[in-house]
């Protein structure tokens, strides 16, 4: 493993990123994403009931409102179960008042509940959500650049920023192939991972930036970028692995309300490594018109 | 042995420990909470044309005003009340009892409208001064209503107009009442009958008193957790802290022995710092927000992990163990602002473009972030250099360095 050198054997590290983008760029142009109501507008109405109700005497209500086509969930452990106390309704945008009346039928036919959530979003929201999401992801990507630049250079800036995109395609990605439901607090996550991945490039960089002043003739580029790569390769991963601990303990522990915030981060944080690692010092030496090997 | 350092890294050990035990509880209860983890319900307005009545700057303040005198009857812990943009306004109530209800007097936007028997609107309720509940031949509750000096004459000349035949009053395009005008009505006021109980006459009587809003406004977004979720979730963050924590305190000690121990001490710090930073700036603690702790004690210890791993570099080149941590925390110090502000640049994206618990993540995050390099860098090198300088031990393995190759530990 010592005279393992990261940036000749570019292409093993540069195939895999490739071929997982080109699977999950295919699956976010075929299959989409799973937008949340955050997006899309519509409602979400989590009751616990008193006495346990079944779906059907749930759409029954519903359908007096024209809402059948609502998705009714039932909060149990048991997936055969047939009625719960808790029940989760979907259903598309509907006008806050007439929410309040399917609430009060519900109370009628069905007995009492308790209000575990409910969350009603008009449809005009979301459309100013997605364009200030990619808004914020965008400007975030200036500031890095311009950033990294004045304190480094421009390659160094446009590695990083490339090493970064990577990552957030990736948790993209894995967010579309798993059809898992994107949110507001989504939008967070990927702004995490976008800190976090660059903090974990520069670091790097930082290294390669130092070792260049004191850069001897008789070492090769790439073997400065491999030497910088590997003495910072402890902390790197330890820095991981702790940063995992606390996305992992999120992630199991932290309830369902901020499951997909933790997962995003995970998979963000990652792919934030990977491509710090074996992808990011490649890049750079690249973008500096040289080949691996010089 | 030196007594004295050694006592001195104990006292303040000790003292971070027994605070951290001691304090982070009434603390953590003392931020303020965001509605995600106590319960309550989050609205956004967003005020509507009519053909009526047109949105305007002045009116939407307006509406805010009132929407704020509505809050407040409620007789909550810190409601906010706040304009957005041109045409919204946000409503929060925390650990409200009945959010369907209170939803519900915030929908009504008890706009009064007075309608000629055309179906025309001629009078609204900007026109009106005052309304009162009283009670009226046969004890019939009623609403007494006074026009201001205009809507009287407007009153006046509309009534003159339909003698014999009946105007409606509306609330909310819902007809109260519609009479038979008698005769013109110059006096400047009207009445409302038909009301079931006098509460219904009072209740009326304050929406319009306290808010014939000066323009529609519609709900366009609602979110209410439930006490018992709030209650959940806080739980949940709770445990997944504990446990986060714990998983790095314990990687911490393990890979770095006694400088793990001190850096575990600064994070205690830390944690304790940031809760009361938050307090005190106000900050809302949100569920996000919560994550944002847990995550950012993941990578405040990042900034440790650098600095001892120079640490370790500088020994295994023969440096005193004293010469090394001056060396490994100045070296290190770079590269720790450089890979932080970046991190702090997307939190004040987010801050600046996000709302709600996003915002609480953000600000929960780089208060994190400064605190983080405060803690790793300052409390981290006073405790170690109390440590180094006590002679306790000599040993590099003790800081979690395997001896250098040459077997030379130089003095």
């Amino acid at each position: 493993m010592k005279n393992f050198s990261i940036v000749r054997n570019w292409k093993i590290f540069f195939a895999i990123s490739i071929i997982g983008l080109m699977i999950g760029y295919g699956s976010m142009i075929f299959r989409g994403f799973n937008l949340g109501i955050d997006f899309t507008g519509g409602s979400i109405m989590d009751l616990k009931f008193e006495k346990a109700v079944q779906v059907a005497q749930v759409r029954e209500v519903l359908s007096q409102h024209n809402l059948g086509s609502a998705v009714i969930q039932l909060e149990s452990n048991d997936s055969a179960a047939t009625e719960s106390q808790g029940v989760l309704i979907r259903t598309p945008v509907i006008a806050d008042n007439d929410r309040t009346k399917v609430m009060q039928d519900m109370e009628k036919s069905l007995g009492k509940f308790d209000i575990r959530r409910v969350e009603n979003v008009g449809a005009t929201i979301g459309g100013e959500l997605i364009q200030q999401a990619a808004i914020a992801i965008f400007l975030s990507w200036v500031l890095m650049v311009l950033y990294i630049t004045i304190r480094f250079q421009l390659n160094f800036a446009l590695a990083a920023i490339i090493a970064l995109i990577i990552d957030v395609s990736v948790t993209l990605s894995w967010f579309s192939l798993l059809q898992l439901e994107i949110d507001s607090t989504f939008v967070a996550a990927l702004l995490t991972v976008v800190g976090y991945s660059v903090n974990g490039t520069i670091v790097i960089f930082d290294r390669i930036r130092e070792n260049l002043k004191v850069h001897r003739r008789t070492e090769t580029v790439t073997d400065m970028i491999d030497n910088s790569i590997k003495s910072t390769l402890t902390r790197t991963i330890y820095t991981t692995i702790t940063t995992l601990f606390a996305i992992v303990a999120i992630f199991l522990f932290g309830g369902e309300t901020i499951h997909n915030f933790s997962f995003a981060m995970l998979v963000g944080c990652c792919s934030g490594a990977y491509t710090s690692i074996l992808l990011a010092g490649t890049i750079w030496l690249f973008l500096q018109h040289k080949k691996a090997g010089e | 042995m030196r007594w004295n350092e050694l006592g001195k890294f104990l006292i303040v050990a000790l003292a971070i420990v027994g605070g951290f035990c001691m304090y982070i509880r009434p603390l953590a209860s003392s931020v303020k909470q965001g509605l995600d983890l106590q319960g309550g319900t989050h609205v956004v307005l967003q005020a509507v044309d009519t053909p009526q009545l047109k949105v305007n700057d002045d009116a939407l303040d307006r509406a805010t005003h009132i929407i704020e005198r509505r809050v407040n009857a409620l007789g909550l812990t810190e409601p906010v009340v706040q304009r957005q943009g041109r045409d919204r306004i946000i409503v929060e109530l925390p650990g409200v009892k009945d959010p369907e209800k209170a939803i519900n007097m915030l929908g009504k936007t008890a706009m009064l409208e007075f309608k000629d028997p055309n179906n025309k609107t001629v009078l609204t309720g900007t026109d009106l001064k005052d309304a009162k509940a009283i009670v009226g031949n046969g004890n019939q509750p009623l609403v007494s209503m006074e026009f201001s000096d205009e809507g009287g004459q407007k009153f006046a000349d509309v009534t003159a107009r339909n003698v014999g035949k009946r105007i409606a009053i509306t609330l909310d395009g819902e007809v109260l009442t519609a009479p038979v005008v008698q005769e013109a009505i110059t006096g400047g006021r009207a009445q409302i009958t038909g009301n079931r109980s006098m509460e219904e006459a009072q209740h009326l009587a304050i929406l319009l008193r306290s808010g014939s809003l000066p323009v529609k406004l519609e709900i366009i977004e609602n979110r209410t957790v439930g006490p018992t979720l709030g209650q959940d979730s806080k739980e949940a963050s709770q445990k997944a802290f504990l446990i986060g924590v714990a998983g790095v305190f314990v990687f911490m000690i393990l890979f770095y022995r006694l400088s793990g121990i001190v850096a575990d001490i600064a994070l205690l710090l830390y944690t304790m710092l940031l809760l009361l930073v938050m307090r005190y700036l106000n900050a809302t603690l949100t569920l996000p927000g919560m994550a944002g702790i847990i995550l950012s004690i993941g990578m405040a210890v990042d900034a440790n992990v650098l600095i001892f791993e120079r640490f370790k570099e500088e020994i295994r080149a023969g440096k005193t163990l004293r010469k090394a941590m001056d060396n490994g925390f100045g070296r290190a110090l770079v590269t720790i602002l450089d890979s932080n502000i970046t991190t702090l640049m997307a939190c004040a994206v987010l801050f600046y473009l996000g709302t709600g618990p996003i915002k609480g993540f953000a600000v929960t995050l780089s208060i994190g972030v400064v605190l983080s390099m405060f803690s790793a860098v300052t409390v981290t090198k006073f405790l170690l250099k109390f440590l180094i300088d006590a002679n306790f031990t000599k040993s590099p393995t003790a800081f979690g360095i395997s001896a250098p190759k040459t077997g030379e530990v130089a003095k």
